[in-house]
């Protein structure tokens, strides 16, 4: 009985913070690429724009459900549930730190919320079957844009799927299992006395190149800049939701968001070292919290003394004092275990994150026949060719 | 129980899938309750504990080919089947009664041929795990594996051939 219990507070808990975050993530990349191109970005709810996610929410939500009337209405309903049910579903195998014990109760438990001894194959069956969703969008909306949204997008990513598969076996090959637990405590160990065996640091680094694939091939996958040609607004207005509204065209940026977190997931726990920290040396479980401390005092500093603009004489100082008790919460001896993984991890995703918006931020979009020949003629060979040396390196040295 | 319970749900929306595959006109209706099918199915294979064969039915399956089915079906735009005759009344009242001799025949011949001790129990089946399905594959059958690959290889090939032929 404890287990369910404790596996559905933990359902509960991760649910609440990974969809939070996921409306923050919209909120993150608006604000990115606004500072990118030399804007402001959202500024008018809440101290710098921060309730925009709340109001995208409510205005999503509160929006007439239109149906049109001459879509397919059952493949039309079905098609945003798959996407957005596949899209949370892989969330649930990632290990997000190791085993803890919670404090003031003695009950041990996983962060993560659960383990397969197949967990690298879930994300992966899911975005196989989450191609329906956007192929069966496409077509039951009878709407010519919308359905040619829909093949780009089922095309480009039954053509991504290979050599992404390709690069991830490469580092499965060195880890010998598919458990993604045991995928990360393997990079536990340490190297030359001081370095994490991460992934794309062992076997001659050449798992880095494994890593460079599996990003690009995650773009892809996720249909974002520079492979979003599903959704190329000056060719095909909005791609294969153009006919999709309120609730249910959320649904399919939910499931675009999630997609991109669980990527980067995925690669921090294949290649980046799950929650393992780069570099091993006494007091390194000291950095999260001084990096908390350390922000938190830079902002009450330029909230007080060195005022810029006088906007900022509230929301700085607070935001300070926000950032100095996170910090100090990973000084507290019974949260240091749960709070310094957790910094490890979710900072490699939130760099991996970054990457995204800051590549649409910066690359055009691909032509399609470029995109399809990248990667049938230069994806997959290299793909090809990175799995055969991991292969020889394995077995020569194990 | 909950074992038993999971089974009903799936082995029946397997079944009621497989029946509306069938039946259906549209040919993305019927893709799409072949993707039902082969989702139900590896729910039983997780219930039966060979968890890499479900993810693999899912991948490959349900996620790969089922998409270029799909895809095909959408470029090609094919629409609903005109409606077929209705099957004569003979058919009906004699093809059911048939078609439930058969399987009782046949789950009868199951049930006698098979000792019971050696059915595989919920969770009893210990050989589904990567490992296990690689050593068979590639120890143990490594000779048909291989025999398989070259006969798939000739179907694409053969496909090829043909609709080259038909692009002159």
């Amino acid at each position: 009985m404890d287990f369910i219990v404790l596996s559905l507070l933990k359902t509960g808990l991760v649910a609440f913070v990974f969809l939070t975050a996921l409306a923050y993530l919209q909120w993150i990349e608006r604000k990115v690429i606004a500072h990118v191109q030399v804007r402001v970005g959202p500024n008018r709810v809440g101290p710098h724009g921060l309730l925009q996610p709340l109001t995208d929410t409510i205005k999503l939500l509160t929006k007439e459900d239109l149906i049109p009337s001459h879509v397919n209405k059952f493949f039309y309903l079905l098609a945003p549930i798959i996407g957005v049910s596949m899209a949370l579903i892989s969330i649930s195998v990632i290990p997000f730190g190791p085993e803890i014990e919670i404090p003031f109760t003695g009950i041990k438990t996983y962060l993560g919320l659960t383990d397969l001894n197949i967990g690298v194959l879930v994300p992966l069956a899911c975005s196989g079957i989450g191609v329906y969703a956007v192929a069966l969008a496409g077509w039951s909306s009878n709407n010519k844009y919308a359905l040619l949204g829909g093949l780009r997008a089922s095309a480009q990513m039954i053509s991504y799927e290979l050599p992404m598969a390709l690069s991830i076996a490469a580092p499965l090959l060195m880890y010998n299992t598919l458990d993604m637990r045991k995928i990360v405590e393997q990079q536990g160990a340490i190297k030359f006395g001081f370095v994490y065996s991460w992934g794309i640091f062992s076997y001659l680094g050449l798992p880095f190149v494994a890593f460079i694939l599996f990003l690009i091939c995650a773009f892809a996958e996720t249909n974002r800049i520079p492979f979003d040609l599903p959704e190329a607004e000056n060719e095909l207005v909005a791609g294969f939701h153009t006919e999709y509204s309120s609730m249910k065209f959320a649904s399919f940026f939910m499931a675009e968001y999630a997609n991109m977190t669980t990527i980067c997931c995925l690669a921090t726990v294949l290649f980046l070292g799950g929650w393992y920290p780069p570099v091993e040396f006494p007091g390194v479980n000291y950095i999260p919290g001084l990096v908390f401390v350390f922000s938190g005092l830079m902002m009450l500093y330029h909230g007080t003394v060195n005022l810029v603009r006088a906007r900022d004489k509230y929301t700085l100082p607070a935001f300070g004092i926000i950032f100095c008790g996170i910090g100090l919460a990973h000084f507290v001896p019974f949260l240091m275990p749960i709070l310094v993984p957790l910094f490890w991890f979710l900072s490699k995703v939130l760099f991996l994150l970054f990457l995204y918006i800051w590549v649409r931020a910066t690359l055009p979009r691909f032509r399609y026949d470029q995109l399809m020949h990248f990667a049938w003629g230069w994806m997959f060979p290299v793909s090809i060719g990175v799995l055969f040396a991991t292969a020889l390196l394995v077995a020569v040295w194990k | 129980m909950v074992d038993l319970l999971l089974f009903a749900f799936f082995g029946g929306l397997a079944v009621i899938c497989g029946i509306v595959m069938i039946t259906q006109k549209h040919p993305i209706a019927s893709a799409l309750s072949l993707v039902g099918a082969m989702g139900s199915l590896a729910v039983l294979y997780l219930l039966l504990g060979a968890e890499f064969i479900a993810a693999a039915q899912l991948i490959v399956y349900a996620g790969a080919i089922m998409v270029l089915f799909l895809f095909v079906i959408m470029l090609l735009n094919a629409g609903a089947e005109p409606k077929p005759m209705r099957p004569s009344w003979i058919a009906v009242a004699v093809g059911i009664p048939a078609v439930l001799v058969m399987f009782a025949m046949l789950a009868r011949l199951i049930a006698s041929t098979v000792p019971m001790d050696s059915l595989v129990r919920f969770g009893g089946f210990t050989g589904g795990s990567a490992k296990d399905v690689g050593n068979a594959i590639f120890r143990q059958y490594l000779l048909p594996f291989e025999v398989i690959s070259v006969l798939v290889l000739i179907a694409i090939l053969g496909a090829v051939v043909l609709a080259r032929k038909e692009m002159d």
